[in-house]
């Protein structure tokens, strides 16, 4: 999931009683599967909490960029090297298409740009975690793109319009990513000791911070709840958590691989793994600024941005020329 | 030196441009000016990997040695590189680079339009495949290039600096040898000499709009294309892409 922890903007779900009359027809709407589009009415906590959502999620496929970015120039083999540029292609396509679905609230690019590279926006936590072997790039597929996918799928109904449209086009892509990734993880587990040692200890490293990427357990949060009633967030967090433990055990078992979890075991009453938590207060500390890659990411992120500023100002004066002439012209 | 050694050469040649150039442009990823030159980058990187799996694969197939393209990119020094020295020069800013790929973007376009009458059928295949997304490439960075010579005075001063800086590695291009001669001889490919006045015209006619100055010189730095002197970049490049391959060779990836 690459939207965590979004603060849902306003104070919990209101009975009918308590709504406008223009709030109960919105909501009336949204019960009905019906789609919000960016002219339509819509509560402004309902507008603020969908831009920090599709703004965290926007920035997370950027920075998301840079942990698979960190290995392109050291792929493997031709093959390998061509399937992560384009899938690192894909995650910067999926940030464009949500800063556009962002702009359609009224909030420019720009300006979600400028909140990220403050601080004061975050992306989600599980970039902040350093890919430090070819495996890292399966493991970053397999069970990043992964974990993801189980919160995009349901998100694909979500009741803003152009959110439910770019879910749908992420989606499509994103299943490619998790197979690329489950592919090198199987190269990797069935080859050589080193490889298989790889293979091992990339899962060690991304089980914990990928369980993170659900957040912490909001099945009592009132903003939640709120969220839920808005249909700008599907599930809970641990409905979501638990479905990716189900799915991702089987393939690590196939793999050979073993989930770093002395816990973890099939409850047959519940019909689901029993499995750890993660350390929450990793989490947290991640969320501060403490994470092993936090200020690299976001050092490397700045730096594009200001180094990019010539490059941005001159596109901007040129169009601005090429503009005047063709009115000198007419 | 036999019509396939010949061939072998200039397929290396065709293949280590694109590998080396794809390697150079994908270290951008994730650190360009804006999303959409992010997407543009890693998009031109990938076209030029791509073509390099055709250009390599079909070197190693006409070597008859068992080297695939994999082989013959992790599995080779520097001095059997038969790149172009341009394309082994260093990033720098974002000027630099969109400018570099102009430079070469506009041989290659030429150079695979030629080659599309080859008389090797396999080379015409792939110039045919490669010159549709060449001819894109090249209309992507000319206007780049426009864009950034005609913008700011930052960006203007940025730009000339970048073409004063490449403009040495260009005439390379240009140089026949005897690996050409036969090329030309069998009307495989083109005498690279006989590309250089329809570049011309394309560069004036593009760093003109980009308000451009052609440096007066016509000194070639040369090396590459041989295999004879690299720069010292290619090495510090090769370390790189090919440590996976060389520190865990009996690796399947
Ligand atoms: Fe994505
Ligand atoms: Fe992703
Ligand atoms: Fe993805």
């Amino acid at each position: 999931m690459y939207a965590q922890m979004i603060k849902t903007a306003g104070t919990g779900v209101k009975s009918p009683e308590e709504m406008t009359e223009e709030e109960r027809r919105f909501q009336a709407r949204v019960d009905a599967n019906e789609k919000i589009e960016p002219k339509d009415w819509m509560p402004e906590d309902y507008r603020k909490t969908l831009i920090r959502q599709i703004g965290q999620h926007a920035h997370s496929e950027i920075v998301g960029q840079l942990p698979e970015g960190n290995w392109i120039t050291r792929a493997p083999t031709l093959e390998r090297k061509a399937i992560l540029l384009a899938k690192v292609q894909d995650e910067a396509g999926h940030g464009l298409y949500l800063y556009c679905a962002a702009e359609t609230l009224g909030v420019s690019r720009d300006e979600l740009t400028e909140q990220l590279l403050s601080g004061k926006m975050k992306y989600s936590s599980i970039f902040n975690y350093p890919t430090l072997t070819w495996a890292d790039m399966g493991a970053v597929g397999w069970l990043v793109d992964g974990a993801a996918i189980m919160n995009q799928v349901p998100l694909q109904r979500t009741s803003f319009g152009p959110y439910s449209r770019a879910m749908i086009r992420i989606c499509k892509e994103e299943s490619f990513h998790q197979r690329q990734g489950y592919d090198i993880m199987m190269k990797m587990a069935q080859g050589t000791p080193a490889q298989k040692k790889m293979a091992q200890d990339a899962l060690n490293r991304f089980w914990y911070p990928s369980l993170m990427m659900f957040g912490p357990s909001d099945k009592d949060s009132v903003h939640s709840a709120q969220s839920m009633a808005w249909k700008i967030k599907m599930n809970t967090n641990d409905e979501l958590r638990q479905k990716f433990v189900d799915q991702t055990v089987p393939q690590a078992d196939y793999l050979g691989l073993t989930v770093p979890d002395d816990h973890l075991t099939w409850n047959e009453e519940r019909g689901h793994y029993d499995f750890s938590e993660p350390d929450w207060s990793e989490f947290y500390d991640v969320l501060k600024g403490n994470g092993p890659c936090n200020v690299d990411r976001l050092t490397a992120r700045r730096e594009a941005w200001a180094e990019g500023q010539w490059v941005r100002d001159a596109m901007l004066a040129h169009a601005r020329k090429k503009a005047a002439t063709k009115v000198a012209a007419e | 030196m036999t019509r396939d050694q010949a061939l072998f050469e200039f397929l290396c040649r065709m293949g280590d441009n694109t590998l080396i150039l794809g390697h150079r442009v994908s270290e951008w990823c994730g650190h360009a000016p804006v999303l959409e030159e992010d997407i543009a980058l890693a998009n031109t990187a990938l076209d030029l990997i791509g073509q390099t799996q055709l250009w390599l694969g079909l070197a190693g197939e006409v070597e008859g040695e068992g080297r695939d393209a994999d082989k013959l990119a992790f599995h080779r020094d520097a001095w059997d590189f038969r790149n172009l020295l341009l394309v082994e020069m260093p990033n720098g800013d974002f000027g630099r680079t969109l400018m570099r790929q102009f430079l070469f973007d506009a041989w290659h376009t030429i150079l695979l339009g030629r080659l599309m009458t080859s008389s090797e059928p396999r080379v015409a295949e792939i110039a045919e495949k490669a010159s549709k997304e060449a001819a894109y490439h090249l209309e992507r960075s000319a206007d780049t290039v426009v864009s950034l010579g005609d913008g700011t005075e930052e960006s203007h001063a940025r730009m000339q600096a970048a073409l004063d800086y490449l403009w040495p590695y260009v005439g390379e291009m240009f140089v026949a040898d005897a690996v050409d001669q036969a090329m030309a001889e069998e009307g495989i490919a083109p005498d690279p000499a006989s590309l250089r006045p329809e570049y011309d015209a394309l560069l004036g006619r593009v760093l003109k709009e980009a308000t451009l100055i052609i440096p007066d010189s016509h000194f070639a730095h040369k090396g590459g294309r041989d295999g004879r002197m690299h720069s010292e970049h290619l090495g510090h490049l090769l370390t790189q892409m090919q440590w996976l391959q060389r520190a865990y060779p009996d690796a399947r990836w």
